[in-house]
């Protein structure tokens, strides 16, 4: 029996408020009062669909071992590189490398369903799949999308063994139907009307295609207990489970009120959402429409009640902080032309063949531990840095990420360049043995102390423009 | 203990250019600015140098690398000229070198040039820049003075000292230094400054305001040493010698060791130690006249008197704030502003630091002599607190 194993998700701490959003556009596009409700997640500036890829399945992983997994499979219509595996830099920051295929779906928004159908198939022999879905979409300013949109993540582990949501079935379509597109030359989405997408897209293509999938699993659409279908016209979904015959309180709340549509990741999301909430027999359709459908259905098992603790979706949303200052969105997109200053000008550029020596203590967070004198250390080096040691060789590879670290000293740096200044950064130390200084992400005044508990969080360091976006990834400490 | 560099050797000459934002000058005209003083001080020729050492620190906006600028810049007679860099230690690794030569006969005159030009990068502040390419990958996002506000966050932290009597006590360690630099004509800031302009100041990385940084400054300075024998044989009174010259250097168990708890320099205790040893002093806090520490920061002064041993450990910010350090207390530090006002060209500082304590021992120290000073200790402490060379020179009369 294949099917989910572990879920997890992410969701950036920040929270935009559309009415803020709208207050600053409405001289411009007054015809978006109505979207001026509630708030939207915003990636922080060093968070980009890697990153949040990398949280969500480290949240997925809580119950799982990383080294267990085969394949990754990484949905994204973001994916920060056209051409260096992305799903392999996850890969890196969980420590898998060895027998693992690593794969980057894209292309359509239901890039993710596509991720997890083909996970699900890959793992039917055993061998586990990962398969994350991140989205952090560009907007232009003062559109729809820009209140519409959400960045967020979900990850879900494909196995055998202790399935906590067996696959009953699943079936696509596929049809060039262009409701919208993101050309290879533009960052933004360019969409048709609404009433067109919904009358002969939604209305014409999703049912049948439920219909299929039903068909396939020998079930009716009352059998449904919970029916996911992300889409920016909240009353489609409904619309698509009542020509279904699935019954109206079964379909998902889409989360638009909170977080916002995560593009790719959303459909994900929704089903971690609905993994959350749902008991054993419980039958769990998850609809994706992007040129075509996706359709699966799951069933939870009693194995989901035994599912470790995770953050997940409701965890990540718990941690919020809302945020007012459209112009610090507009910023952290790289939007407005904001005067960083001279130390903004610094070269970024990358030593490749130093990342790759490099990559498991830069992308893994992955120190030492001396053989001779228990020392854990990082970066692990060949002469053991505790002064009553320098055993020289003796240190084994000790990951470090998933350590809770405190605060022995810290500043709020305001001459540094940062996109979010003051810059937080300070010495951490792990309760094992350990320290560095690290910048801080995530962090407030109020939360930032000496002795406070910090959590390793996979971030974005640099930018490097000068080559076409290099980004540099490193570990950052955020307030646990 | 080895034998030590005790009274080997003699300062026979020094010069010090002006520091401050010398927008006139670049590197060549503040070396021969510092040089034409010290060559004239000493009283000697160009061409009876028999080796040079020279400091820069920051040779990416400066002068390059190699002993050539200060070579062509003098015009040496072709001679051995070795170029030092230890960050903000620089300077006194100049003189450390040139200090070697003339003790081990090596040379009979040797010069110690520093000098930095800063002020050719368009923005205020150090040249910035994050290290070497695989420090760029992980080390923090930091500054100069982020790096050391965590030594007032981890010393208040250790010491129970609350965050209004530590920006006090730091804030005082600012105020004195400007007190001083007004009476310095060399200097790079010369107004004093009132408590409550000082306390009031921006902030820049908390818990440190703009008047807790130093300046950032050009300048040079030189220094030419012989043997005591030779500056005698030359004439000279009131000759200055060389007590102790110490280095330690973080080996990365600070940064990297959970030993340390962020509220000293470790390596400063080292190395003070092992120069009062050198130098034979018992009871430093009763035989050491003057001081000139490296205040890169107000805090950075405060810690540093603890860890030279002159202040208990924890207690150093009642001493401050009891004016201990003072023009007028019991062991005045910075006389001649410090780096807070004199300035901090990184590769010239140590030098200028030696400067003062020579003109003070030559009784050349204009409105701020100091009465009869017999012992004076100069401090560098170039990275972070958490990383760091920390070198001590300790001069005094020959007698």
């Amino acid at each position: 029996m294949v099917g989910i194993v572990a879920y997890g998700a992410y969701v950036p701490r920040l929270r935009l408020s559309r009415q803020a959003v709208y207050d600053a556009n409405k001289w411009f596009a007054g015809g978006l009062r109505g979207l001026a409700k509630g708030e939207r997640s915003m990636a922080n500036w060093d968070e980009d669909s890697i990153t949040m890829a990398v949280e969500a399945s480290r949240d997925c992983l809580t119950s799982h071992k990383a080294e267990d997994v085969r394949q990754i499979y990484f949905a994204s219509t973001t994916h920060p590189f056209k051409d260096r595996q992305n799903a392999g830099v996850i890969g890196t920051a969980l420590n898998v490398e060895q027998d693992l295929m690593a794969s980057d779906v894209g292309g359509s928004q239901k890039a993710g369903t596509s991720a997890l159908i083909a996970g699900l198939n890959a793992s039917r022999g055993g061998r586990s799949s990962l398969v994350a879905a991140a989205d952090k979409r560009m907007t232009r300013v003062a559109s729809a999308n820009e209140l519409n949109y959400g960045d967020g993540a979900a990850a879900l582990l494909c196995g055998t063994e202790n399935v906590v949501a067996k696959l009953v079935g699943h079936h696509s379509v596929s049809m060039d139907f262009v409701d919208h597109f993101r050309g290879d030359e533009s960052d933004f989405d360019y969409g048709w009307e609404e009433r067109w997408i919904r009358d002969e897209g939604y209305t014409k293509i999703v049912p049948p295609a439920i219909k299929a999938a039903l068909a396939a699993c020998k079930l009716k659409g009352a059998d449904i207990t919970h029916f996911i279908m992300p889409s920016l016209m909240p009353a489609v979904p409904k619309q698509m489970a009542k020509m279904s015959g699935v019954g109206e309180g079964a379909v998902r709340d889409l989360l638009g009120a909170t977080l916002g549509d995560t593009g790719a990741a959303h459909a994900l999301v929704m089903l971690v959402d609905a993994l959350e909430n749902a008991k054993a027999g419980d039958r769990i359709m998850v609809v994706a429409f992007g040129q075509g459908v996706d359709v699966l259905v799951f069933e939870a098992t009693e194995a989901l009640a035994k599912l470790p603790k995770r953050r997940g979706v409701s965890g990540w949303m718990a941690r919020r902080k809302e945020e007012k200052n459209y112009m610090k969105f507009l910023a952290f997109n790289e939007m407005l032309p904001i005067d960083k200053g001279m130390r903004a000008e610094f070269d970024k550029k990358t030593a490749l063949s130093i990342l790759w020596r490099k990559r498991d203590m830069i992308y893994g967070l992955v120190g030492g531990k001396c053989r001779v004198c228990g020392t854990v250390q990082f970066p692990r080096s060949q002469v053991c840095v505790n002064p009553n040691c320098h055993a020289v060789d003796s240190q084994d590879p000790y990951n470090m990420s998933g350590l809770e670290a405190s605060v022995m000293s810290f500043t709020a740096d305001a001459l540094t360049y940062s996109p979010d200044p003051p810059a937080y950064y300070g010495m951490i130390t792990f309760p094992e043995g350990g320290r560095f200084m690290a910048d801080f992400t995530d962090s407030d005044k109020e939360q930032v102390k000496v002795g406070a508990k910090m959590r390793m969080t996979f971030r974005v360091r640099d930018n490097d423009q000068m080559r076409g976006g290099f980004k540099r990834y490193f570990w950052k400490a955020a307030p646990a | 203990m080895a034998r030590g560099i005790k009274d080997k050797v003699a300062i026979l000459g020094m010069g010090c250019s002006k520091f401050g934002e010398r927008w006139d000058s670049g590197a060549e005209e503040l070396m021969l600015e510092a040089y034409k003083e010290a060559i004239a001080d000493a009283g000697i020729d160009s061409k009876q140098i028999n080796a040079a050492w020279f400091s820069t620190a920051i040779d990416e906006v400066h002068v390059g690398k190699s002993g050539i600028p200060l070579s062509t810049t003098l015009r040496l007679p072709n001679i051995p000229v070795t170029h030092v860099e230890n960050m903000c230690a620089s300077g006194t690794e100049a003189f450390r070198g040139a200090c070697y030569a003339v003790a081990s006969g090596a040379a009979d005159f040797a010069l110690a040039l520093g000098v930095e030009k800063l002020k050719d990068t368009g923005y205020g502040g150090l040249p910035g820049g994050r290290g070497a390419p695989l420090q760029q990958l992980w080390n923090a996002n930091g500054t100069a003075p982020g790096n050391f506000a965590q030594l007032a966050t981890a010393y208040m932290a250790a010491h129970g000292v609350g965050g209004d009597d530590l920006k006090r006590a730091i804030g005082h360690v600012s105020w004195k230094s400007h007190q001083n630099g007004a009476k310095n004509p060399k200097a790079h800031l010369q107004k004093a400054v009132e408590m409550d302009t000082i306390l009031n100041a921006p902030m820049i990385a908390s818990p440190l305001g703009l008047f807790d940084c130093c300046g950032v400054s050009d300048g040079a300075a030189a220094a030419i040493v012989t043997t005591p024998e030779i500056a005698k044989a030359l004439g000279k009174s009131n000759i200055v010698s060389v007590k102790a010259l110490q280095l330690s250097v973080s080996n990365g168990s600070e940064s990297g060791h959970n030993s340390w708890d962020g509220s000293y320099f470790h390596t400063t205790r080292i190395a003070s130690k092992k120069a009062y040893e050198e130098a034979g002093i018992k009871n430093p806090r009763g035989e050491v006249s003057m001081f000139e520490v490296h205040d890169c920061f107000s805090v950075t002064e405060l810690v540093t008197m603890e860890d030279l041993h002159i202040s208990e450990t924890g207690k150093g910010w009642k001493d401050v704030l009891d004016g201990f350090y003072d023009a007028d207390g019991k062991i005045p530090c910075q006389i001649d502003g410090g780096l807070k006002c004199f300035g901090h060209p990184i590769g010239a500082s140590g030098l200028r630091m030696l400067y003062e304590m020579y003109l003070q021992f030559q009784g050349r120290a204009g409105a701020r002599q100091l009465k009869d000073p017999r012992i004076g200790m100069t401090h560098n402490l170039g990275g972070a607190p958490r990383e760091n060379v920390s070198s001590v020179a300790i001069v005094g009369r020959f007698e």
